[in-house]
Protein backbone atom coordinates (compact mmCIF):
# COMPACT_ATOMS: atom_id res chain seq x y z
CA UNK A 1 0.00 0.00 0.00
CA UNK A 2 1.39 3.46 -0.88
CA UNK A 3 1.76 5.88 2.26
CA UNK A 4 -0.18 9.03 2.77
CA UNK A 5 0.29 12.38 1.21
CA UNK A 6 0.37 14.86 2.90
CA UNK A 7 -1.26 17.73 1.96
CA UNK A 8 -1.51 21.57 2.77
CA UNK A 9 -3.95 23.61 1.31
CA UNK A 10 -6.47 26.38 1.93
CA UNK A 11 -9.75 25.56 3.10
CA UNK A 12 -12.76 28.16 3.06
CA UNK A 13 -10.20 30.53 3.97
CA UNK A 14 -8.76 28.49 6.57
CA UNK A 15 -5.38 27.05 6.34
CA UNK A 16 -5.51 23.01 6.57
CA UNK A 17 -3.67 20.30 6.40
CA UNK A 18 -4.99 16.27 5.63
CA UNK A 19 -3.01 13.04 5.14
CA UNK A 20 -5.05 11.43 2.22
CA UNK A 21 -4.17 7.82 -0.28
CA UNK A 22 -2.91 9.53 -3.63
CA UNK A 23 -6.13 7.23 -5.03
CA UNK A 24 -8.68 9.38 -2.91
CA UNK A 25 -10.18 11.80 -4.64
CA UNK A 26 -11.16 15.60 -3.18
CA UNK A 27 -14.62 14.47 -2.39
CA UNK A 28 -13.41 11.38 0.02
CA UNK A 29 -11.11 13.70 1.63
CA UNK A 30 -13.45 16.92 2.52
CA UNK A 31 -16.50 13.81 3.50
CA UNK A 32 -14.52 11.47 5.01
CA UNK A 33 -11.37 12.97 6.25
CA UNK A 34 -11.89 16.61 6.85
CA UNK A 35 -15.45 15.99 7.95
CA UNK A 36 -17.34 18.47 5.41
CA UNK A 37 -20.35 16.29 4.29
CA UNK A 38 -21.91 19.18 2.30
CA UNK A 39 -20.44 18.20 -0.55
CA UNK A 40 -22.58 15.15 -2.02
CA UNK A 41 -21.53 12.10 -3.97
CA UNK A 42 -24.26 11.93 -6.25
CA UNK A 43 -22.46 9.64 -9.29
CA UNK A 44 -18.66 9.55 -8.72
CA UNK A 45 -17.75 9.89 -12.09
CA UNK A 46 -18.59 13.76 -13.18
CA UNK A 47 -22.00 13.92 -14.48
CA UNK A 48 -24.31 15.02 -11.69
CA UNK A 49 -22.65 17.90 -10.07
CA UNK A 50 -23.63 17.59 -6.74
CA UNK A 51 -20.31 17.39 -5.45
CA UNK A 52 -19.09 20.47 -6.85
CA UNK A 53 -16.29 22.90 -5.15
CA UNK A 54 -15.13 25.67 -6.12
CA UNK A 55 -11.25 25.09 -6.86
CA UNK A 56 -9.46 28.67 -7.06
CA UNK A 57 -12.88 29.70 -8.04
CA UNK A 58 -13.23 26.94 -10.58
CA UNK A 59 -16.26 25.16 -10.33
CA UNK A 60 -15.34 21.25 -10.56
CA UNK A 61 -16.44 18.31 -9.81
CA UNK A 62 -14.49 16.96 -6.82
CA UNK A 63 -14.66 13.62 -7.78
CA UNK A 64 -12.69 14.02 -10.16
CA UNK A 65 -9.98 16.00 -8.43
CA UNK A 66 -7.49 14.14 -6.40
CA UNK A 67 -7.14 15.25 -3.03
CA UNK A 68 -3.29 15.72 -3.49
CA UNK A 69 -4.03 17.99 -6.09
CA UNK A 70 -5.35 20.20 -4.42
CA UNK A 71 -2.12 21.39 -2.56
CA UNK A 72 -1.33 25.08 -2.31
CA UNK A 73 -4.64 25.58 -3.62
CA UNK A 74 -7.89 27.81 -2.55
CA UNK A 75 -10.76 25.24 -2.08
CA UNK A 76 -14.63 26.63 -1.12
CA UNK A 77 -17.30 24.17 -0.34
CA UNK A 78 -21.06 24.64 0.73
CA UNK A 79 -19.88 25.02 4.40
CA UNK A 80 -17.38 28.14 3.92
CA UNK A 81 -20.41 29.99 2.15
CA UNK A 82 -22.37 32.02 4.72
CA UNK A 83 -20.90 34.47 7.03
CA UNK A 84 -21.40 32.82 10.67
CA UNK A 85 -24.93 32.70 10.88
CA UNK A 86 -26.07 35.59 8.12
CA UNK A 87 -27.19 33.00 4.81
CA UNK A 88 -25.31 34.02 1.35
CA UNK A 89 -27.85 35.48 -0.86
CA UNK A 90 -27.76 32.52 -2.65
CA UNK A 91 -28.29 30.09 0.28
CA UNK A 92 -31.25 32.80 1.19
CA UNK A 93 -32.84 32.74 -2.20
CA UNK A 94 -32.84 28.45 -3.05
CA UNK A 95 -34.49 28.72 0.54
CA UNK A 96 -37.31 31.43 0.29
CA UNK A 97 -37.95 29.68 -3.55
CA UNK A 98 -38.32 26.50 -2.48
CA UNK A 99 -35.98 25.78 -4.89
CA UNK A 100 -35.26 22.30 -2.90
CA UNK A 101 -37.04 18.99 -2.05
CA UNK A 102 -34.74 16.04 -0.99
CA UNK A 103 -31.39 18.67 -0.92
CA UNK A 104 -29.32 16.13 -2.71
CA UNK A 105 -28.17 18.42 -5.49
CA UNK A 106 -28.25 21.59 -3.32
CA UNK A 107 -24.98 22.08 -2.49
CA UNK A 108 -23.69 21.91 -5.70
CA UNK A 109 -26.24 23.97 -7.21
CA UNK A 110 -25.33 27.03 -4.69
CA UNK A 111 -21.77 26.48 -5.74
CA UNK A 112 -21.95 26.91 -9.43
CA UNK A 113 -24.71 29.48 -9.46
CA UNK A 114 -22.06 31.28 -6.83
CA UNK A 115 -19.72 30.88 -9.57
CA UNK A 116 -21.99 31.99 -12.35
CA UNK A 117 -22.94 34.92 -10.49
CA UNK A 118 -19.37 35.57 -9.96
CA UNK A 119 -18.42 35.50 -13.61
CA UNK A 120 -21.59 36.57 -15.02
CA UNK A 121 -23.92 38.98 -12.75
CA UNK A 122 -26.74 39.71 -14.76
CA UNK A 123 -27.17 36.19 -16.58
CA UNK A 124 -30.22 35.48 -19.03
CA UNK A 125 -32.42 32.15 -18.04
CA UNK A 126 -30.51 30.50 -20.97
CA UNK A 127 -27.12 31.52 -19.57
CA UNK A 128 -28.14 30.23 -15.90
CA UNK A 129 -29.53 27.09 -17.74
CA UNK A 130 -26.65 26.23 -19.76
CA UNK A 131 -24.13 27.24 -17.19
CA UNK A 132 -25.69 25.10 -14.70
CA UNK A 133 -26.13 21.94 -16.87
CA UNK A 134 -23.49 19.80 -15.37
CA UNK A 135 -25.76 19.69 -12.15
CA UNK A 136 -28.69 17.76 -12.11
CA UNK A 137 -31.87 17.49 -10.31
CA UNK A 138 -34.21 14.65 -10.25
CA UNK A 139 -37.01 16.07 -7.98
CA UNK A 140 -37.87 19.87 -8.75
CA UNK A 141 -37.54 19.74 -12.63
CA UNK A 142 -35.46 23.06 -12.21
CA UNK A 143 -37.82 25.54 -12.32
CA UNK A 144 -37.53 26.89 -8.74
CA UNK A 145 -33.89 26.39 -9.18
CA UNK A 146 -33.48 28.78 -12.26
CA UNK A 147 -35.59 31.51 -10.57
CA UNK A 148 -33.70 31.45 -7.19
CA UNK A 149 -30.80 32.04 -9.10
CA UNK A 150 -32.11 34.87 -11.03
CA UNK A 151 -33.36 36.45 -7.91
CA UNK A 152 -29.99 35.93 -6.34
CA UNK A 153 -28.67 37.86 -9.23
CA UNK A 154 -30.92 40.84 -7.83
CA UNK A 155 -29.78 39.89 -4.56
CA UNK A 156 -26.71 40.56 -5.26
CA UNK A 157 -26.49 43.86 -6.64
CA UNK B 1 -10.22 2.65 -6.85
CA UNK B 2 -7.20 0.18 -7.19
CA UNK B 3 -4.02 1.65 -4.92
CA UNK B 4 -1.68 3.68 -6.93
CA UNK B 5 1.21 5.82 -5.97
CA UNK B 6 1.22 10.07 -7.90
CA UNK B 7 3.85 11.82 -8.89
CA UNK B 8 4.01 15.35 -9.97
CA UNK B 9 6.22 15.95 -12.53
CA UNK B 10 7.78 19.53 -13.02
CA UNK B 11 9.82 19.06 -15.91
CA UNK B 12 9.48 17.12 -19.51
CA UNK B 13 12.55 15.07 -18.96
CA UNK B 14 11.00 13.92 -15.21
CA UNK B 15 7.42 12.73 -16.81
CA UNK B 16 9.76 11.29 -20.00
CA UNK B 17 11.86 8.84 -17.50
CA UNK B 18 8.67 7.86 -15.24
CA UNK B 19 6.61 7.22 -17.91
CA UNK B 20 9.58 5.13 -19.85
CA UNK B 21 10.55 3.77 -16.41
CA UNK B 22 6.95 2.36 -15.51
CA UNK B 23 5.91 1.20 -18.96
CA UNK B 24 1.77 0.58 -19.53
CA UNK B 25 2.15 0.55 -15.07
CA UNK B 26 1.56 4.15 -15.73
CA UNK B 27 -1.10 6.50 -16.79
CA UNK B 28 -0.84 10.35 -17.57
CA UNK B 29 -3.13 12.61 -15.33
CA UNK B 30 -3.95 15.99 -17.03
CA UNK B 31 -7.48 17.63 -15.98
CA UNK B 32 -7.98 13.96 -14.36
CA UNK B 33 -12.41 13.53 -16.24
CA UNK B 34 -11.80 10.41 -17.71
CA UNK B 35 -8.55 8.87 -16.59
CA UNK B 36 -10.31 9.12 -12.77
CA UNK B 37 -13.05 7.68 -14.32
CA UNK B 38 -11.89 4.77 -15.98
CA UNK B 39 -9.49 4.08 -13.22
CA UNK B 40 -12.17 3.48 -10.84
CA UNK B 41 -14.29 1.58 -13.11
CA UNK B 42 -11.02 -0.49 -13.90
CA UNK B 43 -11.29 0.47 -17.72
CA UNK B 44 -8.07 1.41 -17.30
CA UNK B 45 -5.44 0.40 -14.67
CA UNK B 46 -2.35 2.00 -13.23
CA UNK B 47 0.12 1.25 -10.74
CA UNK B 48 1.40 5.16 -10.75
CA UNK B 49 -0.43 8.31 -11.71
CA UNK B 50 1.48 10.79 -13.13
CA UNK B 51 0.59 14.68 -12.95
CA UNK B 52 1.87 16.92 -15.93
CA UNK B 53 -0.07 19.81 -14.94
CA UNK B 54 3.06 20.82 -13.10
CA UNK B 55 5.25 20.86 -16.77
CA UNK B 56 5.09 24.90 -18.02
CA UNK B 57 5.41 23.51 -21.27
CA UNK B 58 1.58 21.78 -20.85
CA UNK B 59 -0.14 24.63 -19.42
CA UNK B 60 1.16 27.06 -22.29
CA UNK B 61 -1.12 29.00 -24.73
CA UNK B 62 0.75 30.78 -27.31
CA UNK B 63 -0.66 32.65 -29.98
CA UNK B 64 0.41 34.52 -32.50
CA UNK B 65 -1.42 35.61 -36.04
CA UNK B 66 1.83 34.65 -37.67
CA UNK B 67 2.96 31.44 -35.81
CA UNK B 68 -0.90 30.58 -35.20
CA UNK B 69 -1.79 28.50 -31.77
CA UNK B 70 0.84 26.40 -29.50
CA UNK B 71 -1.96 24.50 -27.22
CA UNK B 72 -0.42 23.09 -23.92
CA UNK B 73 -2.18 19.38 -23.51
CA UNK B 74 -2.92 20.25 -20.40
CA UNK B 75 -4.53 23.58 -20.96
CA UNK B 76 -8.18 23.06 -19.29
CA UNK B 77 -11.45 24.19 -22.21
CA UNK B 78 -12.13 27.03 -19.90
CA UNK B 79 -9.16 29.12 -20.93
CA UNK B 80 -9.61 28.21 -24.62
CA UNK B 81 -12.97 29.89 -24.71
CA UNK B 82 -12.52 32.74 -22.22
CA UNK B 83 -9.67 34.25 -24.41
CA UNK B 84 -10.92 36.66 -26.86
CA UNK B 85 -8.36 36.44 -29.57
CA UNK B 86 -8.21 32.48 -29.57
CA UNK B 87 -11.24 31.77 -29.47
CA UNK B 88 -12.39 34.50 -32.32
CA UNK B 89 -9.45 32.70 -34.24
CA UNK B 90 -10.53 29.03 -33.90
CA UNK B 91 -14.52 28.76 -33.56
CA UNK B 92 -14.76 25.33 -34.02
CA UNK B 93 -12.06 24.51 -31.09
CA UNK B 94 -13.97 27.15 -29.02
CA UNK B 95 -17.66 25.36 -29.71
CA UNK B 96 -15.69 22.41 -28.99
CA UNK B 97 -14.27 23.34 -25.60
CA UNK B 98 -17.73 24.97 -24.52
CA UNK B 99 -19.46 21.78 -24.54
CA UNK B 100 -17.15 19.25 -23.48
CA UNK B 101 -19.54 18.03 -20.16
CA UNK B 102 -20.35 20.82 -18.38
CA UNK B 103 -18.57 23.92 -16.86
CA UNK B 104 -17.23 21.95 -14.23
CA UNK B 105 -15.75 19.71 -16.54
CA UNK B 106 -14.33 22.12 -18.51
CA UNK B 107 -12.61 23.74 -15.70
CA UNK B 108 -9.95 20.60 -15.51
CA UNK B 109 -10.51 18.78 -18.89
CA UNK B 110 -8.30 19.68 -21.74
CA UNK B 111 -8.05 19.18 -25.15
CA UNK B 112 -4.62 17.29 -25.17
CA UNK B 113 -6.55 14.90 -22.83
CA UNK B 114 -9.25 14.79 -24.99
CA UNK B 115 -7.52 13.97 -28.21
CA UNK B 116 -5.43 11.63 -26.17
CA UNK B 117 -8.10 9.52 -24.61
CA UNK B 118 -9.45 8.84 -28.15
CA UNK B 119 -12.72 8.51 -28.14
CA UNK B 120 -14.37 8.08 -31.30
CA UNK B 121 -17.06 10.58 -30.19
CA UNK B 122 -14.48 12.85 -28.93
CA UNK B 123 -15.76 16.92 -29.69
CA UNK B 124 -12.57 18.22 -30.02
CA UNK B 125 -11.07 16.03 -32.28
CA UNK B 126 -12.95 16.59 -35.27
CA UNK B 127 -12.30 20.32 -34.87
CA UNK B 128 -8.93 19.88 -34.52
CA UNK B 129 -8.92 18.12 -37.73
CA UNK B 130 -10.53 20.85 -39.50
CA UNK B 131 -8.10 23.39 -38.37
CA UNK B 132 -5.46 21.48 -39.79
CA UNK B 133 -3.89 20.92 -36.16
CA UNK B 134 -0.38 18.71 -35.37
CA UNK B 135 0.86 17.21 -32.78
CA UNK B 136 4.16 18.08 -30.91
CA UNK B 137 4.90 14.66 -28.75
CA UNK B 138 8.30 13.93 -26.81
CA UNK B 139 9.09 10.55 -25.81
CA UNK B 140 12.82 8.68 -25.30
CA UNK B 141 13.89 8.96 -28.38
CA UNK B 142 12.85 12.78 -28.58
CA UNK B 143 10.61 14.98 -30.17
CA UNK B 144 8.11 14.41 -33.21
CA UNK B 145 5.10 15.57 -34.74
CA UNK B 146 1.88 13.70 -35.58
CA UNK B 147 -1.18 14.82 -37.96
CA UNK B 148 -4.33 14.85 -35.55
CA UNK B 149 -6.00 13.23 -38.01
CA UNK B 150 -3.56 10.31 -37.70
CA UNK B 151 -3.22 10.30 -33.72
CA UNK B 152 -6.25 8.36 -33.05
CA UNK B 153 -5.80 4.33 -34.31
CA UNK B 154 -8.64 2.85 -32.68
CA UNK B 155 -11.44 3.68 -29.81
CA UNK B 156 -9.27 4.65 -26.99
CA UNK B 157 -6.07 4.02 -28.88
CA UNK B 158 -3.74 6.29 -30.01
CA UNK B 159 -0.26 6.63 -31.50
CA UNK B 160 1.93 7.37 -28.69
CA UNK B 161 4.52 4.95 -27.50
CA UNK B 162 5.86 3.59 -24.58
CA UNK B 163 7.43 6.97 -22.69
CA UNK B 164 5.48 9.35 -24.72
CA UNK B 165 3.47 12.37 -23.78
CA UNK B 166 1.80 14.89 -25.91
CA UNK B 167 3.16 18.25 -25.27
CA UNK B 168 0.69 20.18 -27.10
CA UNK B 169 -1.17 20.70 -30.35
CA UNK B 170 -0.04 23.28 -33.05
CA UNK B 171 -2.62 24.95 -35.30
CA UNK B 172 -1.82 27.08 -38.11
CA UNK B 173 -3.11 30.73 -38.35
CA UNK B 174 -6.07 31.58 -39.40
CA UNK B 175 -6.37 32.70 -43.47
CA UNK B 176 -8.43 35.85 -44.01
CA UNK B 177 -11.56 34.53 -45.10
CA UNK B 178 -11.37 31.89 -42.94
CA UNK B 179 -14.32 30.49 -40.71
CA UNK B 180 -14.85 27.30 -38.42
CA UNK B 181 -17.55 25.48 -36.70
CA UNK B 182 -18.12 22.63 -34.92
CA UNK B 183 -22.04 20.95 -33.89
CA UNK B 184 -23.11 17.65 -32.49
CA UNK B 185 -26.55 16.07 -32.75
CA UNK B 186 -27.36 15.07 -28.78
CA UNK B 187 -30.75 14.03 -27.23
CA UNK B 188 -30.42 16.69 -24.25
CA UNK B 189 -29.40 20.27 -24.84
CA UNK B 190 -25.46 20.04 -22.95
CA UNK B 191 -23.48 16.95 -21.10
CA UNK B 192 -24.36 14.24 -23.90
CA UNK B 193 -22.03 12.21 -25.73
CA UNK B 194 -22.12 13.09 -29.79
CA UNK B 195 -24.45 11.02 -31.68
CA UNK B 196 -22.78 12.45 -34.49
CA UNK B 197 -20.22 15.35 -34.29
CA UNK B 198 -19.30 17.68 -37.74
CA UNK B 199 -16.58 20.10 -37.59
CA UNK B 200 -15.67 22.41 -40.68
CA UNK B 201 -13.39 24.78 -41.40
CA UNK B 202 -13.22 26.72 -44.45
CA UNK B 203 -12.02 29.57 -46.52
CA UNK B 204 -13.36 31.84 -49.30
CA UNK B 205 -12.49 33.76 -52.29
CA UNK B 206 -12.40 37.54 -51.99
CA UNK B 207 -15.42 37.98 -53.25
CA UNK B 208 -16.89 35.84 -50.43
CA UNK B 209 -18.89 33.74 -52.98
CA UNK B 210 -16.59 30.84 -53.60
CA UNK B 211 -15.26 28.15 -51.49
CA UNK B 212 -11.37 28.61 -52.02
CA UNK B 213 -10.35 25.12 -49.67
CA UNK B 214 -12.31 23.34 -47.11
CA UNK B 215 -11.99 20.79 -44.00
CA UNK B 216 -15.10 18.46 -42.86
CA UNK B 217 -14.20 15.92 -40.01
CA UNK B 218 -16.81 13.55 -38.59
CA UNK B 219 -17.01 12.30 -34.84
CA UNK B 220 -19.03 9.09 -33.77
CA UNK B 221 -19.37 7.64 -36.96
CA UNK B 222 -16.60 5.57 -37.08
CA UNK B 223 -14.01 3.95 -34.99
CA UNK B 224 -12.07 7.04 -35.13
CA UNK B 225 -12.76 10.56 -35.90
CA UNK B 226 -12.60 10.64 -39.78
CA UNK B 227 -11.53 13.13 -42.14
CA UNK B 228 -13.88 13.93 -44.69
CA UNK B 229 -11.55 14.23 -47.44
CA UNK B 230 -12.98 13.62 -50.72
CA UNK B 231 -16.27 15.79 -49.13
CA UNK B 232 -13.60 18.27 -48.28
CA UNK B 233 -11.21 18.24 -51.62
CA UNK B 234 -15.03 18.38 -52.99
CA UNK B 235 -15.59 21.98 -52.19
CA UNK B 236 -12.42 23.33 -53.73
CA UNK B 237 -13.56 26.16 -56.01
CA UNK B 238 -17.73 25.54 -55.30
CA UNK B 239 -20.06 28.14 -55.28
CA UNK B 240 -20.96 28.89 -51.56
CA UNK B 241 -24.41 28.07 -52.29
CA UNK B 242 -26.91 25.66 -50.43
CA UNK B 243 -27.12 23.32 -53.20
CA UNK B 244 -23.22 23.23 -52.76
CA UNK B 245 -23.98 22.14 -49.30
CA UNK B 246 -25.98 19.95 -49.25
CA UNK B 247 -23.82 17.91 -52.06
CA UNK B 248 -20.34 18.16 -49.29
CA UNK B 249 -23.03 16.57 -46.94
CA UNK B 250 -24.04 13.88 -49.81
CA UNK B 251 -20.69 13.20 -50.07
CA UNK B 252 -19.91 13.19 -46.30
CA UNK B 253 -22.15 10.69 -45.88
CA UNK B 254 -19.76 8.06 -47.50
CA UNK B 255 -16.94 7.73 -45.21
CA UNK B 256 -19.59 7.34 -42.45
CA UNK B 257 -19.23 3.99 -40.71
CA UNK B 258 -20.88 4.12 -37.57
CA UNK B 259 -22.65 1.15 -35.77
CA UNK B 260 -25.70 0.88 -34.12
CA UNK B 261 -25.76 1.52 -30.08
CA UNK B 262 -27.84 3.38 -27.67
CA UNK B 263 -26.88 6.25 -28.84
CA UNK B 264 -28.88 5.79 -32.22
CA UNK B 265 -29.04 3.48 -35.34
CA UNK B 266 -26.17 3.30 -38.14
CA UNK B 267 -28.53 4.38 -40.63
CA UNK B 268 -30.30 7.68 -38.63
CA UNK B 269 -26.30 8.44 -37.73
CA UNK B 270 -25.19 8.46 -41.41
CA UNK B 271 -28.83 10.61 -42.17
CA UNK B 272 -27.79 13.11 -39.54
CA UNK B 273 -24.35 13.26 -41.21
CA UNK B 274 -25.43 15.11 -44.21
CA UNK B 275 -27.64 17.38 -42.38
CA UNK B 276 -25.40 18.70 -40.16
CA UNK B 277 -22.48 19.23 -42.78
CA UNK B 278 -25.09 20.83 -44.78
CA UNK B 279 -25.90 23.07 -41.48
CA UNK B 280 -22.21 23.26 -40.39
CA UNK B 281 -20.57 24.21 -43.48
CA UNK B 282 -23.24 27.11 -43.63
CA UNK B 283 -22.28 28.68 -40.51
CA UNK B 284 -18.79 28.11 -41.24
CA UNK B 285 -19.24 30.21 -44.48
CA UNK B 286 -21.18 32.79 -42.50
CA UNK B 287 -18.02 33.14 -40.18
CA UNK B 288 -15.94 33.46 -43.15
CA UNK B 289 -17.50 36.67 -43.99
Amino acid sequence: MSKKLHVTTTLNGQPTEFLCEARQSLLEVLRDVVGLTGSKEGCNNGNCGACTVLLDGLPVNSCLVLGVEVEGAQVTTIEGIADGSHLHPIQQCFLEGAALQCGICTPGFIMASKALLEKNPNPSEHEIRFELAGNLCRCTGYDKIVRAVQEAAVALK
Amino acid sequence: MKDFEYAAATTLDEAVSLLAAAGTRAKVLAGGTDILVQLREHLRDADLVVDIKKIPDLMAMRYDANQGLSLGASVPCYRIYEDDIISRAYPALTDSARIIGGWQIQSRASIGGNLCNASPAADSIPSLIALDAQCRVVGPQGTRKIPVAEFCTAPGKNALQQGEILVALEIPPPSARSGSRYERFIPRNEMDIAVVGVAVSVRLNEAGDTIESARIALAAVAPTPVFAREASDFLSGKPATPETFEQAGIEARKVAKPISDMRGPADYRVHLVGVLVKRVLAEAVQRAK
